[in-house]
């Protein structure tokens, strides 16, 4: 290795360093002009229709893929859930007065246990019109997923419109999700 | 009066620090040895001076002095004993000072105990390490002053976070602070190294004890986090790939690589600037991850952020001491020539593939949690990375690093044979693979690679040993001399791969977790993982400042009632916070773990989260013995003994 070579190579650190350091300085100076939002959970899906993807049925029930999402008749909800997580548990029982009230709500089982699943749908009662099993967890990411339980807004066009993460409450769904549905209907 | 002097030490502190850089820096280039001997001395009482600060705030939170604002919005009088005093250092300003108090520790251990380095390398190491407790105690005095005053003073302060009162809670941040900041011993070594143009198997086996009790230090503190958040959390998981655990992770990868590649340098004198640049990367990761996390750039649960000037002024003490070390680096480091070289088959080759198998983990981790924060600034667009891709990217890079642990350490220096090391690990190749197997076919793949993959680490570590000690071709009074007369550090080097295995084994065990979310009256029962659990009763228990609502839960094998829990969910009525208190059970391998979740209203009964989780405890057992293992290796005679031998060549000492 030449030595000028060597030099360069020895000083790639050093390059690094000071482009990670100036990212951090801008997106600082962002952040005191309350431009940039670093703990807002944002999601890349917003404005834009699913990723491809196709899962099998779970429980029974047919699963779905992305062309399923294209055109659904009316604004609908896909919920990402798991029968070993506690808040979906606590969900439950607002996805069931959801549904009652005529809303779509298509299910996807992350990471989950055919029997588990089973046993937690007939415990909490099946909202679902359509129920997915991702059970490696792949479409997770490609849609982002930060945990469960997520559930994202998708209109007319199939376009995604909202993203809630974490379990849906009395607040969360008077305050937001009924307005969406007003807007988009 | 207290805080005032408090301060006024801090700043003494500052002033000390300042002269101990400048004077450890620069005295050796004027081959004065009075004013070498002055650094030591001025680290020392910067120890001192910071300790005296450290213990002011100690004991503005022991008698609750509310007129300092830190112990006001921080601690209340109603708070345990233990609470009000590690309550010092669970904020942002005080554990700043914890940090700092650290740091003035190591420089102070460097002064006191490196009596046998040379006089100008040690000037020069406390020197580094003045200069960096300098601008971090700037900063705390400035910007993040522990000791300001409240006036008028509250009846009562706000108390500690709920969360944070557990003795767990209370000694990790310590912990992992002081594995945090011992690297900075190592980094202190590199820059000297540097500045002199010179390093030898004598530095490398300075460097490596400094490196080892840091890194101790940091896998206790890793392991005992993980642990808090397993029993504390109440939902059973034990990493997250938050963005503060990838930050604790990072320094422990690159330090992991630091202490093997350290082995190389002092043996034989090969991988000298690879060496330093792991000691600077190593403290580099340690310092963005402490503050970094704080500057609140990263999206963390983790919530300790600071205002923006305070992150403006840590970016700026950031590139003074990364940017410095790393310039240094590039212009000196090219001088640094291998002297020692190696067969590519070799325990030299071994120990490079480690390095470059854990700094391959360590980039995808590092590029996992820096990704949405810099795609965002260059692109505008958003995304979210979380668990899913760092358990898809990691676990595959780390079968690779599983499997050569077992036959790296049995390899010979300078020339290896690969079939002779094989032949003696038949063994442990067989009990993995009979692990795997078994596990297979009862269809759980995973399970099977990892409990094989740490079946395979653990019985070849126990080769190593078996091996070492002639066990079973001598008699067993022999083997035990042997064992005795073995260095210390090749029965720590084992352990500690015998404790990655435990936790491998743990890990895998935790994939075969059984779990059940339910709601149960009292009197029902419901079955999970062979056993029969039996809500007995829900009933209100008094606490010192929380009441609690315990659930009373039996455990039946075949009709024997063999267990009991009491699983409590505490409210403080301070805060207005409800925390589950899971009740765990543990007999070694496995963890029976329950969680009183809620009372759903209506219901009449306890929504409980019931788990069996074979293995669990081995991951934090195996973090003790890596720890341990750690230990061990530091009582080493050689390390002691040898260290001070720079004008011997390393083949006599060794």
């Amino acid at each position: 290795m030449s030595p000028l070579r060597r030099r360069l190579l020895f000083g790639i650190p050093l390059a690094l360093a000071v482009a990670g350091g100036e990212g951090f300085y801008i997106i600082l100076r962002r952040m005191q002009e309350n431009d940039y939002d670093p703990h807002a959970l944002p999601s890349p899906l917003i404005g834009k229709r699913p990723p491809a993807f196709n899962l099998p049925g779970a429980d029974g029930m047919q699963g779905f893929s992305n062309t399923d999402l294209l055109a659904p008749p009316k604004p609908m909800l896909v919920n990402w859930f798991a029968s070993w997580c506690v808040p979906c548990l606590q969900e439950a029982p607002m996805l069931m007065k959801l549904a009652k009230t005529g809303l779509e709500i298509w299910g996807i089982a992350y990471q989950d246990h055919p029997k588990d699943l089973a046993n937690f749908i007939s415990t909490n009662g099946n909202p679902y019109t359509r129920l997915a099993a991702d059970a490696s967890g792949l479409t997770a990411i490609n849609w982002g997923v930060y945990g469960v339980p997520e559930t994202y807004f998708i209109d007319k066009q199939g376009i995604v419109r909202w993203r809630y993460a974490g379990a849906l409450t009395d607040d969360v769904v008077s305050g937001t999700l009924q307005p969406l549905l007003q807007k988009y209907a | 009066m207290i805080p005032e002097l408090g301060h006024f030490a801090l700043a003494l502190a500052v002033a000390l620090a300042f002269a101990q850089g400048v004077i450890g820096i620069f005295a050796p280039g004027l081959r004065d040895p009075r004013a070498m001997r002055g650094a030591p001395a001025l680290a020392l009482s910067q120890f001192l001076a910071i300790g005296a600060a450290f213990l002011a705030l100690i004991y503005a939170g022991v008698v609750s002095d509310f007129t300092v604002e830190n112990v006001a919005n921080f601690s209340s009088a109603q708070v345990p004993l233990l609470y009000r005093i590690t309550g010092t250092w669970g904020n942002h300003d005080g554990s700043m000072l914890l940090w700092c108090f650290i740091l003035s520790l190591c420089g102070a251990t460097v002064a006191a105990f490196g009596n046998g380095l040379p006089a100008s390398l040690r000037a020069r190491v406390l020197g580094v390490l003045g200069l960096v407790s300098g601008g971090f105690l700037l900063f705390t005095l400035t910007v993040s002053d522990p000791f300001t005053r409240l006036w008028p003073p509250p009846l009562d302060g706000a108390g500690v976070n709920p969360i944070l009162q557990d003795p767990g809670l209370a000694f990790h941040p310590p912990v992992l602070y002081t594995g945090y900041v011992g690297f900075s011993v190592a980094f202190a070594f590199a820059i000297a190294a540097l500045i002199e143009g010179r390093i030898d198997a004598a530095w490398g086996r300075w460097v490596r004890p400094w490196a080892l009790i840091s890194w101790c230090f940091l896998t206790a503190g890793i392991a005992l986090g993980s642990w808090w958040s397993y029993y504390t959390l109440g939902w059973g998981g034990y990493w997250f790939w938050d963005p503060v655990e990838n930050a604790a992770l990072l320094p422990w990868l690159t330090g992991t690589a630091l202490l093997h590649c350290a082995i190389v340098v002092e043996k034989r004198e090969a991988l000298k600037a690879w060496t330093v640049l792991l000691a600077i990367a190593t403290f580099s990761l340690s310092l963005s991850g402490t503050f970094l996390v704080r500057s609140g750039i990263l999206n963390s649960v983790h919530s300790f952020a600071a205002a923006p000037n305070q992150g403006l002024f840590i970016l700026a003490l950031l590139a003074i001491t990364i940017g410095g070390s790393l310039l240094l680096f590039a212009i000196r480091a090219p001088i640094l020539a291998a002297t020692g070289i190696y067969a590519p088959l070799s325990r030299e080759s071994a120990l490079v593939l480690n390095n470059i198998f854990i700094c391959s983990i360590a980039t995808v981790v590092f590029v996992g949690t820096l990704y949405p924060p810099f795609v965002n600034l260059l692109f505008g667009i958003q995304l979210s990375i979380g668990a899913p891709f760092f358990n898809e990217t990691v676990l595959p890079l780390a079968g690779p690093i599983i499997l050569a642990m077992g036959v790296g350490p049995m390899m010979a220096w300078k020339r290896a044979a690969l079939l002779p090391v094989l032949r003696q690990l038949w063994l442990a190749a067989a009990v993995g693979l009979l692990v795997f197997l078994v596990m297979a076919a009862n269809r759980h793949v995973i399970a099977a690679l990892g409990l094989a993959g740490g079946a395979w680490v653990v019985m070849a570590a126990l080769t190593d040993i078996a091996g070492r000690i002639r066990l079973f071709r001598v008699s067993a009074g022999s083997s035990l001399a042997r064992l005795w007369a073995l260095p210390r550090a090749a029965v720590g080097a084992t352990l500690g791969h015998i404790g990655f295995g435990m936790m491998v084994l743990g890990i895998a065990g935790m994939t075969l977790a059984t779990q059940k979310v339910i709601v149960l009256k009292p009197g029902q029962s419901t079955q999970l993982g062979g056993y029969t659990w039996t809500l007995d009763d829900i009933h209100d228990a008094p606490g010192p400042n929380f009441s609690q609502r315990v659930a009373d839960i039996s455990l039946s094998e075949n009709g024997k009632v063999f267990m009991t829990l009491h699983p409590a969910r505490r409210f403080f009525s301070a805060q207005k916070v409800i925390t589950n208190t899971a009740a765990i059970r543990t007999n070694g391998f496995q963890d029976i773990y329950a969680v009183f979740a809620a009372e759903p209203p209506g219901s009449g009964g306890a929504e409980l989260r019931l788990n069996r989780h074979p293995l669990a405890p081995e991951i934090w057992l195996g973090g003790l013995v890596m720890a341990l293992g750690g230990g061990i290796s530091l009582s080493d005679r050689r390390l002691r003994v040898g260290a001070p031998a720079r004008k011997k060549p390393a083949g006599a000492v060794a």
